[in-house]
């Protein structure tokens, strides 16, 4: 009898654990939806920034967002699967491979601001890149590559073998079995967790805070020039990203409508990043029907 | 005739470029082809360097740089990790104190491991035990979404949510100790679940069949034979949380008050190694005294990481080992 009590008893609390898990999850997005989407307007996202008056917008912070993301992808992606597939194909047991297995975990586990100043000693000072988009994508590459090796390994790792048998036993080499056969078989997984990875990348703050700095000049989304200092395109001129903008915002911010810009931007954000989970699970669940041949 | 057929064969690849069954190359071709066996090879062993070309740099650039303020700016090392003033700005006498920080950083991490583990275990038997299908099938896709949530906006919740409530009911500013924690409590919960919801499903299922079969109850079984069973792997997830929450930096800035002076409970505002960082890094200028002490803060930093990712590993050997 007693035991049984025990048991109910421990039960319906292990229930109420993970309610309570689905209502934090619940109560914070619907706040966070619900102060925010009133805030958000056409107005409001195609608005420059103004550090002074209210109903500044968050034009310029959402595009560096999204070209810091173009630009990290541009480079970790394939340092990234390169590294994987040398950790799936090409590792021998050993010390070195064991050692490399290390550093990925170890580069996986370093806080993120850890990364940061890393970049601002070497990308922004010692390189010279000052605050700059590309000194903020180098950093957060180093944050974003072991997440694409892990992720490289496992989809070459869960291939059926027989597909590199078949490719080695027509006597191609094996770079060109990998490249050939393997790559593009592993490609749906890998690819799912890229865009997995891309939301992580996207609300990334403490690794850009030293490194894409902390301001944005005045963008002039007409100049397409690369070279030029106002252009959007500019790898060498500071970038204000989203989330780096709710922190900088809510510590200095001395706009008189701090709430809503930050409401807004965290709304923004919290869609964005929603809206890379969703399309990377589509991904997978397509894939999976695919492979499975339902 | 078999001369002759591999002499068609090699006028046909060259001729037409390839032949209809496989790609056969010419002599050339596959000349080059073994030159981009070895181009291949060339580059993938090159981005493996790159990770530990990467690890190493960070340590070491880190390293040498934190290590100024004692070699250059001669501070003392111990008076250094266990002075409580920081008082960075002081005209005549500044000191740096550096304890106030590791201790606020220790116990955010400790308080946010103590507030994450019952929910996130809780969740995790619920997950892998009691209600294997359709659990798994709500709260799988629940632990994914909070997950990727950004940082920045569990530290705005805290802001507009957290340090209010804490407010109205404990007094003060609202921004203390316990706000930053259950900040990065919250945030680590996700992280620590499904770690152990794993670890739990690796249980073998014929420990569970022999303590039914002895008449234990569902939560005797879970208690007694799941848990230790999947021991040394849920303490993994609740240091990989840890670490998590150790390295934390702008959320907790946000909700935890930024004072200098050491916590007199979980009610006072405190600061942590990362929160001073992200504060105060932008404001001095390279060479400076003050400039040196954070970047050894960062290597404290990254040493207690260091710590941290050991003491994984450790628990990962003792798993394989049992």
């Amino acid at each position: 009898m007693n035991s049984k009590v025990t048991n109910r008893i421990a039960l319906s609390v292990i229930v109420l654990c993970a309610a309570a898990m689905a209502t934090i999850l619940i109560s914070m997005l619907g706040y966070i939806l619900v102060k925010g989407l009133s805030s958000i307007s056409w107005h409001f996202l195609t608005t420059s920034a103004s550090p002074f008056m209210p109903g500044g917008g968050i034009k310029d912070q959402l595009w560096n967002s999204f070209y810091v993301l173009f630009i990290t992808m541009l480079l970790t992606v394939p340092i990234g699967v390169c590294g994987g597939i040398y950790l799936a194909e090409y590792a021998k047991p050993g010390k070195v491979t064991s050692f490399i297995r290390t550093c990925v975990e170890v580069l996986a586990s370093l806080p993120s601001i850890v990364v940061g100043m890393f970049g601002l000693l070497l990308f922004v000072n010692y390189f010279g890149f000052k605050y700059s988009v590309l000194s903020g994508a180098l950093a957060l590459t180093v944050f974003n590559l072991p997440v694409i090796v892990r992720v490289t390994e496992d989809g070459f790792r869960a291939l059926p073998r027989h597909q590199k048998e078949g490719g080695l036993a027509l006597g191609m080499t094996h770079w060109h079995t990998i490249k050939t056969i393997l790559l593009p078989a592993a490609f749906p997984s890998i690819l799912t967790g890229i865009i997995l990875s891309a939301g992580r990348v996207f609300g990334e703050s403490a690794a850009l805070l030293f490194t894409a700095g902390l301001s944005t000049p005045d963008l002039n989304f007409g100049n397409w020039n690369p070279l030029a200092p106002n252009s959007p395109l500019n790898l060498f001129r500071s970038a204000e990203t989203l989330s780096v903008h709710i922190w900088s915002v809510n510590t200095g911010g001395i706009m008189p409508d701090v709430d809503t810009i930050a409401n807004g931007s965290a709304a923004v954000l919290v869609i964005c990043v929603l809206i890379f989970n969703l399309f990377a699970r589509m991904l997978g669940k397509i894939i999976n029907q695919k492979f499975s041949g339902k | 005739m078999i001369k002759n057929r591999t002499t068609s064969n090699a006028g046909s690849a060259l001729g037409s470029g390839r032949s209809p069954l496989i790609n056969e190359k010419s002599f050339f071709a596959r000349l080059t082809d073994r030159r981009s066996e070895s181009r291949g090879k060339a580059l993938i062993y090159c981005s493996a360097l790159l990770m530990i070309i990467a690890v190493t740099a960070i340590t070491l650039f880190l390293t040498l740089q934190g290590l100024r303020s004692f070699v250059v700016d001669h501070l003392n090392f111990w008076t250094f990790i266990t002075g409580t003033e920081w008082y960075p700005d002081r005209a005549n006498n500044p000191s740096f104190g550096a304890f106030p920080f590791i201790f606020g950083s220790l116990a955010v991490t400790f308080l946010a491991a103590l507030i994450a583990t019952p929910i996130a275990i809780g969740t995790a038997i619920f997950m892998a035990e009691i209600a294997q299908k359709w659990g798994t099938k709500i709260m799988q896709p629940v632990i994914e979404i909070l997950v990727g949530i950004p940082s920045v906006v569990y530290g705005l919740i805290g802001l507009s949510i957290v340090a209010p409530f804490m407010r109205q009911h404990f007094g003060g500013s609202g921004f203390n100790l316990i706000t930053g924690a259950i900040v990065v409590g919250v945030m680590i919960l996700p992280t620590v679940a499904s770690i152990a919801a794993d670890s739990i499903r690796a249980v073998p299922d014929s420990l569970r069949q022999a303590s039914y079969a002895i008449g234990a109850t569902k939560w005797q079984t879970i208690w007694r034979v799941v848990i230790p069973a999947s021991g040394s792997s849920l303490i993994t997830a609740i240091v990989l949380g840890m670490s998590r929450a150790f390295g934390e930096a702008l959320a907790v800035q946000m909700v935890i008050g930024n004072a200098r002076n050491l916590p007199g409970s979980i009610l006072d505002p405190a600061a942590t190694l990362t929160t001073i960082i992200t504060l105060s890094m932008g404001h001095t200028t390279t060479g400076s005294v003050l400039n040196d002490v954070l970047w050894s803060l960062g290597l404290i930093l990254l040493l207690i990481s260091y710590v941290f990712i050991v003491i994984v590993r450790y628990l990962a050997k003792r798993g394989e080992v049992r």
